[in-house]
């Protein structure tokens, strides 16, 4: 044992200070909240795009942008929100939580850790340098749909490689992720016994690493294709526009599931702690999550119902896409079960919980709704589909990772947190994102189409409602990293277990979680004690 | 630097507190990246990029220098081994779904694209209204004919020639790596070292032919990378595999440069399991491409 | 409860805005049902699949509402710990969804055959998206038509204008050509593009069509007779800095209105080539085969 000994008086709990200790830090807990801290940083930056959306849109008539800067304002406003904010949150959550959740003492790859977070401040660099460069920055939309996208100025390649790196630290995170779940649970942490948060995240990563290279071969071509002369999406060469949509949308309909699983993952945590109730249903939860998992593979075609598929493609994807309902269907009614005859309370991770439940029901409605083919040719390309995804990713994702960080920041700084604050934000968030986002439907069942820096008079009055909501969403978003400062400074004590009715690993640790956790494996005893899911 | 240089122990999984190497990776990958940008727009010339790839190698040197130092000393035990092993393969993974995206361009550029620009099926009005003199066929540089030669001709390069050839050295290097494997497990170092260092000769010597034929296929075939979709997915996909396969003869050859400094024993060799990993990764992909690319 | 007011306003508001159309402009809240008798059946798709929804979204946010207010540990709800598995429960919403969703796929299957029933057209119409207006070519006779965004709507649309697009009618859903069509007649579109993808949406006739530079697509559509009018719509896809300011107008005429107008537009434009025989002889070979 000298090795641990050595290390215990002059590693342990020692860290590194100033820049360097960041920079290096191969810490799981250092790095979930490099990741989170960054997350929410482009969070910020692309809620101020789409502020810079919602205040063009205020009124008919083109008020302060041209439409080109409106369009990069609504490409960069999608890739900043995806693939800044809402998939490195959740692999900051991943990173502070599965290994406290699994018994382990840190990711199984902690240097591979450190590289896949660093990759992704240069990737957002090369991306927002975008708008300093001769062109502008991308515009063609977050889909990159050639021929489009290949109009785009000095930005274009600067775009690919942002995509190349990002990629790249996704599937890094993803193996790290796979690997710490296979190979490092403490003894006796069956796979059964996992909490579904570490179950959906599992899933997640096999996503992420079956797709994100699927991207990185797509934006290849697209590069080549504007550099080097190939002809991939060219008709003319002997290639095809659509192509390029079949591969992106491989990639990007897993993608949306990405975006949501751990969510899964994060309300199944939550609800049976506030409901002081088992999870109804794990086994069939866990199997869910696969069997959306797995379909999300073969449905991708329904973003494209107006490319001009032959009518067998139509059907397929049309058929296929509607049998996704079933598997989350029966989420929703585990979820609604494990809340029946539990005794509940509503501390703001509940709140965010709920108003998950409820939001994220009625965005999976209109996306069955899309998912209609001969309807999605009324549907497609409108603000119906804005709505549609803006409800299954703010009040979907983005409250989720609320409800996480309100759940475990007293976990992670020791502190509670300022619950009155955190139930304004919670009430402000709710009701706004509804005024912004409930409108949106009938702007695009009106025949409002999206990506438009400007229209009709007809759309004027929902237009504006959607924006004060938009403006006031926005605003109330500023309550959120005010309670996370003032929780790492101080406030009252947490306990361990923090929440009564907190079931897992993680509340077996004091809180804060000390630097270094789980070097030795958790006890049978905290397992069993923990594994009452 | 705060690497522990701890005495060799391994009862724990081990743990490195800290690390250069990552940032200095993320360093290297953004010059390169922006070097690249910078000189496809041409605001200037490569410099940034050959810098960006300077760091880029020191990152690979430094961090495989401290691992394989680390392993020497023998503070990874048998579960960190096995992560790397686990890493390895769903890296290997990742790879192969790069490649699909490749080959699912082949496969939708020939039996889609290329017959609906000829008006195949419901697509008819292609045929009628844009490209009424292109005949669907394959290999194709699509209707109209792109590619270097005034005439819009080319030619294809047969799978039973070098290519043919090439599937035979990387097949045999698939043999000679396994003997070696073999030769590593049974303690016999003098026929892992010959049989390692044939693999490698084999990689180099697949690559070199290749690129005869690239340069035969430029200078003499009219087939390049703008001739139409056929030169577009066969550099695409050969491109990526030849790169693939020249980073595998490196590493073929570095795992020989250890093997010759005494690294590996027969239960731990997870460097040299990985190399081979990789080395078949990359001959099933030369499979695909000797039936999907030159043969059908 | 707050959760539970909201989710009825939630409710209330839906229903108030999709249930009853006519109570508001049609082109305020809900989806046209438009001019044709697809049209019409997409309509109805529509709002079969929002009755479906409406109906669940009772039932299940009822379900939720009902243990948010019956079960809170503030009225001194005991949890029920063993409530972990109820085996007919699961099954019934396991296969409950699946025969609502039969029920969803047997009409949008039958809709979506009929759409993609291109034959026996009558009047055949290549629509070309450019940056950023629409070509339109009759191709039996060789009329062509280029439309671009009426001058008033482009004025008022430039940044820093000072007009008031409050002012200008049918702001920036009107062009300078439209489309003429007649009423009651089979036409069949044949869509393309020139530089990027452009997509050719029109509400009242249910078309939503990209126009793939490359590839030519198909869409038909069959006016109800009384239907005649202007009838707009806009691009839908993405393409460029002037995608919001493409529009597409559809002037609807009866059958013998429109014949007129062909007539005198072949007079003034005098097509070099009316109709190239060879050209149509495989558009009705292809009507055949798209059938
Ligand atoms: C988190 C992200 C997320 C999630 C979870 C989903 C979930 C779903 N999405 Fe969505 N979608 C997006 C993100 C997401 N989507 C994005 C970003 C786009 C646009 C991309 C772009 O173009 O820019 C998009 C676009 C999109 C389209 C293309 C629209 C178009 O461009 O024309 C379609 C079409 O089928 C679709 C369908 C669905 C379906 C069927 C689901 C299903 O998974 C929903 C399932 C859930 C439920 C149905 C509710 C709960 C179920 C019950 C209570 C059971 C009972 C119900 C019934 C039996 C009906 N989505
Ligand atoms: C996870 C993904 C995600 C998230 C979280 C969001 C969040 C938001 N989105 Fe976004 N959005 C997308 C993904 C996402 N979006 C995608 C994929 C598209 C499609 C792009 C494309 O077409 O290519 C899109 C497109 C899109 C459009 C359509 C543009 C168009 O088609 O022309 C609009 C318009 O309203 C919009 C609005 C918003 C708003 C108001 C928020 C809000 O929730 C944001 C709230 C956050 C903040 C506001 C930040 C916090 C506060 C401050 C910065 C302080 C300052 C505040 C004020 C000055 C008021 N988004
Ligand atoms: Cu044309 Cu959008
Ligand atoms: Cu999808």
């Amino acid at each position: 044992m000298a090795y641990t000994e050595h290390a215990a008086h002059d590693h342990h709990d020692h860290k590194p200070s100033g820049m360097w200790r960041w920079l290096s830090t191969t810490n799981h807990k250092d790095i979930g909240t490099l990741y989170l801290i960054f997350s929410c940083v482009m969070f910020f930056v692309g809620g101020a795009m789409a502020m810079v959306i919602r205040l063009e849109l205020f009124k008919p008539g083109m008020q302060f942008l041209d439409p080109a800067f409106y369009n990069s304002m609504t490409t960069v406003h999608a890739l900043a929100m995806i693939f800044g904010a809402v998939m490195p949150a959740w692999v900051g959550l991943a990173n502070w939580m599965i290994p406290m959740q699994v018994g382990a003492p840190d990711m199984a790859l902690p240097r591979m850790n450190n590289f896949s977070f660093w990759l992704l401040p240069f990737a957002f660099t090369l991306l927002l340098l975008g708008f300093f460069v001769p062109g502008g920055a991308p515009a063609g939309g977050w889909t990159l749909y050639p021929p489009l996208v290949l109009q785009g100025g000095d930005s274009f390649p600067l775009a690919i490689f942002a995509i190349h790196l990002m990629g790249a630290s996704s599937i890094m995170g993803a193996i790290n992720v796979i690997v710490t779940i296979m190979n490092m649970r403490a003894p006796g942490m069956t796979l059964l016994r996992m909490p579904l948060f570490v179950w959906t995240w599992l899933i997640t990563a096999y996503l992420l690493i079956a797709v994100m290279p699927v991207l990185a071969g797509a934006v290849t071509m697209l590069l080549t294709d504007h550099f080097f002369g190939t002809s991939f999406f060219s008709a003319s060469g002997g290639g095809d526009p659509v192509m390029f949509q079949h591969v992106f949308w491989f990639f990007g309909h897993p993608e949306v599931y990405i975006l949501i699983l751990p969510a899964f993952g994060i309300v199944s945590e939550v609800i049976p702690t506030f409901s002081r109730k088992p999870l109804f249903g794990y086994e069939a939860m866990v199997y869910a999550t696969a069997s959306i998992a797995f379909l999300s593979f073969i449905v991708w075609a329904h973003h494209m119902f107006t490319v001009g598929m032959p009518l067998a493609g139509e059907l397929f994807f049309m058929l296929s896409t509607m049998l996704i309902a079933i598997p989350t269907g029966v989420k929703v009614f585990y979820w609604s079960a494990t809340m029946w005859r539990g005794s509940l309370s509503f501390e703001p991770p509940m709140l965010f919980a709920l108003a998950f439940l409820f939001l994220f029901t009625i965005g999976g409605f209109s996306g069955l709704m899309l998912a209609i083919a001969p309807a999605d040719f009324q549907y497609q390309d409108t603000y119906f589909v804005v709505a549609h995804f803006h409800y299954v990713l703010v009040p979907g994702s983005i409250f989720t990772i609320f409800a996480a960080v309100y759940y475990w920041m007293p976990k992670w700084t020791g502190h509670m947190y300022n619950m009155t604050l955190a139930k304004w934000h919670f009430w402000l968030s709710t009701i706004f994102v509804n005024v912004l986002f409930f409108p949106q439907h009938f702007l695009g069942l009106a025949g409002m189409p999206r990506r438009i820096p400007d229209y009709a008079t007809q759309f004027a009055d929902w237009n504006m409602v959607s924006s004060i909501g938009g403006f006031g969403f926005g605003v109330s978003q500023l309550l959120f990293p005010y309670i996370i400062y003032k929780c790492i400074r101080g406030g009252e004590k947490a306990t361990a277990q923090v929440w009564e009715g907190a079931h897992g690993l993680e509340w077996e640790l004091p809180s804060p979680a000390p630097y270094h956790t789980w070097e030795e494996a958790p006890t049978p005893a905290q397992i069993a004690h923990g594994a009452e899911h | 630097m705060s690497q522990s240089h701890a005495p060799a122990d391994n009862s724990k999984y081990y743990l490195p507190h800290g690390t250069p190497w990552p940032i200095i990776g993320s360093v290297a990958l953004f010059t390169t990246m922006l070097g690249v940008a910078a000189w496809l727009n041409a605001w200037f010339g490569p410099g940034v990029f050959a810098l960006g790839l300077a760091l880029l190698a020191v990152m690979f040197i430094g961090w495989f220098r401290t691992v394989i130092g680390e392993n020497q000393q023998g503070v990874y035990n048998l579960d960190v081994d096995r992560s790397f092993r686990m890493g390895m393969i769903w890296f290997i993974f990742s790879e192969v779904m790069f490649f699909a995206a490749f080959f699912g361009a082949l496969f939708y550029a020939r039996t889609l694209s290329v017959p609906w620009i000829g008006g195949e099926g419901v697509k008819v009005f292609n045929k009628i209204f844009l490209w009424q003199n292109f005949d669907a066929g394959w290999p194709t540089n699509g209707p109209a004919h792109l590619g270097p030669r005034a005439d819009g001709s080319f030619e294809v390069i047969p799978a039973f020639g070098v290519p043919a050839l090439n599937t035979a050295i990387l097949l045999s290097s698939g043999v000679t790596i396994t003997i070696a494997h073999h030769a590593l497990k049974a303690g016999n170092r003098g026929i892992l070292k010959i049989f390692l260092a044939l693999t490698f000769l084999l990689g180099f010597l697949f690559v070199s032919l290749q690129a005869s034929e690239y340069g035969e296929a430029y200078m003499h075939k009219g087939l390049q990378l703008g001739t139409g979709i056929y030169g577009s997915t066969f550099f695409m996909l050969t491109g990526f595999h030849g790169l693939h396969v020249t980073i595998g003869a490196i590493m073929l050859t570095i795992i020989w440069l250890r093997t010759m400094n005494g690294h590996f024993t027969p239960t731990r060799h997870f460097g040299f399991e990985a190399v081979a990993w990789y080395w078949h990764f990359v001959d099933v992909v030369w499979l695909g491409l000797f039936i999907f690319v030159y043969w059908i | 409860m707050n959760m539970k007011k909201l989710a009825t306003a939630i409710a209330a508001t839906i229903t108030l805005a999709l249930a009853s159309p006519t109570a508001f402009a049609a082109w305020t809240l809900n989806m046209t049902p438009g001019i044709t008798a697809i049209s019409q059946r997409i309509y109805g798709l529509h709002m079969l699949m929002y009755w479906w929804c409406v109906a669940i979204a009772v039932f299940v946010f009822g379900w939720m509402i009902y243990s948010l207010v019956a079960f809170r540990k503030s009225q001194g709800a005991v949890p029920d710990t063993k409530l972990v598995h109820n085996t007919r429960a699961e099954i019934i919403w396991t296969v409950l969804p699946v025969l609502i969703l039969i029920g969803m796929a047997v009409p949008a299957t039958r809709t979506l055959i009929e759409t993609d029933d291109a034959s026996k057209t009558e009047l055949t119409i290549r629509v070309t998206g450019y940056q950023w207006k629409w070509g339109y070519q009759y191709v039996e006779s060789g009329v062509e038509v280029l439309s671009t965004l009426d001058r008033d709507s482009n004025a008022a649309r430039q940044l820093g204008s000072g007009i008031d697009p409050g002012t200008v009618p049918n702001y920036l859903l009107s062009v300078d050509h439209p489309l003429v069509v007649p009423a009651g007649v089979k036409v069949r579109l044949l869509l393309t593009a020139q530089d990027v993808i452009h997509a050719w949406w029109v509400p009242a006739l249910a078309i939503k069509k990209d126009a793939i530079p490359g590839f030519v697509n198909t869409a038909w559509f069959k006016i109800d007779t009384d239907k005649t009018g202007l009838y707009r719509g806009q691009c839908a896809e993405l393409c460029g800095r002037d995608h919001g300011f493409m529009p597409i107008v559809v002037d609807v005429r009866s059958k013998a209105d429109f014949e007129a107008w062909l007539k005198t537009q072949q007079a003034i434009q005098r097509p070099a080539e009316p109709a190239t025989p060879a050209a149509m002889a495989g558009v009705d070979a292809a009507a055949a085969k798209t059938g």
